[in-house]
């Protein structure tokens, strides 16, 4: 069974093809995760899949239904959450406000009985309020609940990240570089939410520059360099496959390779 | 709940401030700044909603000040409504434009806002200024008696016609104050400073942007036409210049000098700005220099505005 699938996905930016042709599918439960040297089009692809660019070719279809281009707030209501791989934590808030925010969808209620502090709208805020510390202490940070959210650290800010996308209870869930910049414990706790949450069904896509933890985790793995895709298969088969290692490692010819 | 109490102590503080001050009034001339302090704080707690939680600019506020205070001279003598009924038609109007104006314009992210709500200002003053047959033009028009001074004298409780401005519109303000700082804790609020934060992680969690940040534009809306509206009841005339460029300016200013991510900050901008041309009348026409280079000291030195500052300096301190 497929959840999400991206059909010959492709954008450019000023004639150069930052993404071309890339197609691979998501199920429930899977970690697919995409590798490639720095510029190969990783975020970018993220970035047409999650909404935030429009593609220039191919498809995304969710759940069988063609969600291309889609605003990312109308693919946050059919199930797909994200995180960045430069952070977009809402710094104007607390540490606790942050994880509520990713309640939205099931807070939300008529402005009227905001406006009006009336029963529904504090019940509506207490049930995510709830949510949001059981989720804090899922990732460790419930400690720093009332903190504000600039003030964290960069291994904290990226587990408060991960918990407002779980909060939405994501049927697929695009995590990018979610371990960029944390120490190994912290790697590893990641690792095993990663783990956790893929357990629990949910369809998981991630950038990730650790290898290590790329080969663990995976059930499968695409690889994208200048753009395409140049191979694709399970965690084994990909790190043997030649044409992986010479994007890695550079050929002869093309020693540009992390460009 | 440690939130329960901050709104609880802007609420409590605004009230001891709106009961107590009126025993250091020298003369009754001083109802009249208290009630105009109110009334600027009413429609600078709309763009605290506005600006400070959703972040969107807005240089036409005071169209909707004149559509309320002119709702309050117009709907009386020609649909023979009462003039609270009209200050609530003027409220209705000023929402309807809001959504009209605000639809189109809010699908873009930048400062399409300040743009569009600049020339909508402006479009109203003219209106206000050249259909003279139905407005008076720029002299102005006289509003009818709200009556309520009236009614509360038959009551037993006499009130001088300041001392009855001056709580009436204390207590509007207490009651805008309230529906703003109700909202700031909502879902409904937490998305609009949630897109403050981040349009981008707004729109990950699910937040209709365009659509909440309309609704925010509705919502101050409502509140510049009810002060405006207060204005024209108060003084039982109106001029164009309440929908005026300088008077939007000015809405903007007292938030953002006072601290637009704060309501008890917003209208303590609004105070001194109220406050300060009547003090600084002596320096005649170096006024405007003095008010130019304090606001401009404030947003170098004080970047939250002039309370937040404050408490911040002021809880650093005691930790």
């Amino acid at each position: 069974m497929t959840l999400l699938s991206v059909e010959g996905l492709g954008i450019g930016f000023g004639g150069i093809k930052a993404v071309h042709d890339v197609s691979f599918k998501v199920a429930p439960g899977e970690i697919v995760s995409v590798i490639g040297p720095n510029g190969a089009g990783k975020t970018t692809l993220f970035n047409m899949i999650s909404g935030v660019y429009q593609p220039g070719s191919g498809r995304v279809v969710l759940e069988g239904e063609d969600v291309t281009g889609m605003a990312s707030f109308r693919l946050a209501q059919r199930g797909m959450s994200r995180t960045f791989q430069n952070l977009q934590i809402f710094q104007n808030m607390t540490v606790l406000e942050n994880a509520i925010s990713g309640f939205h969808l099931q807070e939300r209620g008529p402005v009227l009985a905001d406006l009006l502090h009336l029963p529904s709208s504090r019940r509506r805020a207490r049930a995510a309020e709830a949510g949001a510390r059981e989720l804090l202490a899922r990732v460790g940070l419930e400690r720093a609940a009332d903190r504000e959210a600039g003030n964290l650290s960069y291994g904290s800010l990226k587990r408060l990240e991960i918990a407002r996308a779980l909060a939405m209870r994501p049927k697929v869930l695009l995590l990018d570089e979610p371990a960029a910049g944390c120490n190994a414990v912290e790697t590893e706790e990641i690792d095993h939410l990663i783990a956790e949450v893929a357990a629990s069904g949910t369809a998981i896509l991630l950038v990730e520059h650790d290898m290590k933890m790329v080969m663990r985790i995976s059930s499968h793995i695409v690889v994208l360099d200048h753009g395409e895709k140049i191979a694709e298969g399970a965690p084994a088969e990909v790190s043997r496959n030649p044409a992986v290692i010479a994007a890695y490692l550079g050929t002869e010819e093309g020693a540009d390779a992390d460009g | 709940m440690p939130r329960l109490t901050a709104k609880s102590a802007t609420l409590l503080v605004l009230a001891a401030l709106i009961a107590v001050t009126p025993f250091f009034f020298p003369s009754g001339y001083y109802y009249r700044v208290g009630a105009l302090i109110f009334v600027n704080g009413l429609a600078v707690t709309g763009i605290v909603i506005l600006t400070g939680y959703a972040g969107q600019i807005s240089l036409g506020h005071a169209g909707f000040a004149g559509i309320g205070g002119y709702a309050c001279a117009l709907a009386p003598t020609h649909l023979g409504l009462h003039p609270s009924l009209a200050g609530v038609l003027g409220a209705v109007i000023s929402a309807v434009l809001a959504y009209l104006v605000g639809r189109p314009i809010l699908r873009l992210r930048g400062y399409y806002l300040a743009v569009a709500t600049l020339g909508f200002g402006i479009l109203v003053a003219m209106v206000l200024n050249n259909e003279r047959a139905l407005t008076g033009g720029p002299d102005g028009i006289a509003v009818p008696e709200l009556g309520l001074r009236g009614l509360l004298k038959d009551w037993g409780l006499d009130l001088t016609n300041g001392q009855f401005w001056y709580f009436f519109c204390g207590i509007v303000l207490l009651i805008g104050a309230w529906i703003a700082l109700n909202l700031h804790q909502s879902p409904g609020g937490r998305a609009l400073r949630a897109l403050h934060g981040s349009e981008i992680a707004a729109g990950t969690v699910g937040i209709d942007v365009a659509r909440v940040k309309l609704q925010a534009f509705v919502i101050s809306a409502v509140y510049a036409s009810v002060a405006g509206s207060l204005v024209a009841l108060q003084n039982k005339f109106i001029t164009p210049d309440i929908a005026g460029f300088m008077h939007s300016i000015e809405m903007v200013t007292m938030a953002v000098l006072g601290g637009a991510g704060s309501v008890l900050g917003a209208i303590f901008g609004a105070g001194i700005l109220t406050l300060l041309p009547q003090v600084l009348t002596v320096l005649a026409e170096y006024e405007q220099l003095v008010l130019g280079l304090v606001m401009m000291l404030v947003m170098i030195f004080l970047r939250e505005g002039l309370l937040p500052s404050v408490l911040r300096k002021l809880r650093g301190r005691g930790e």
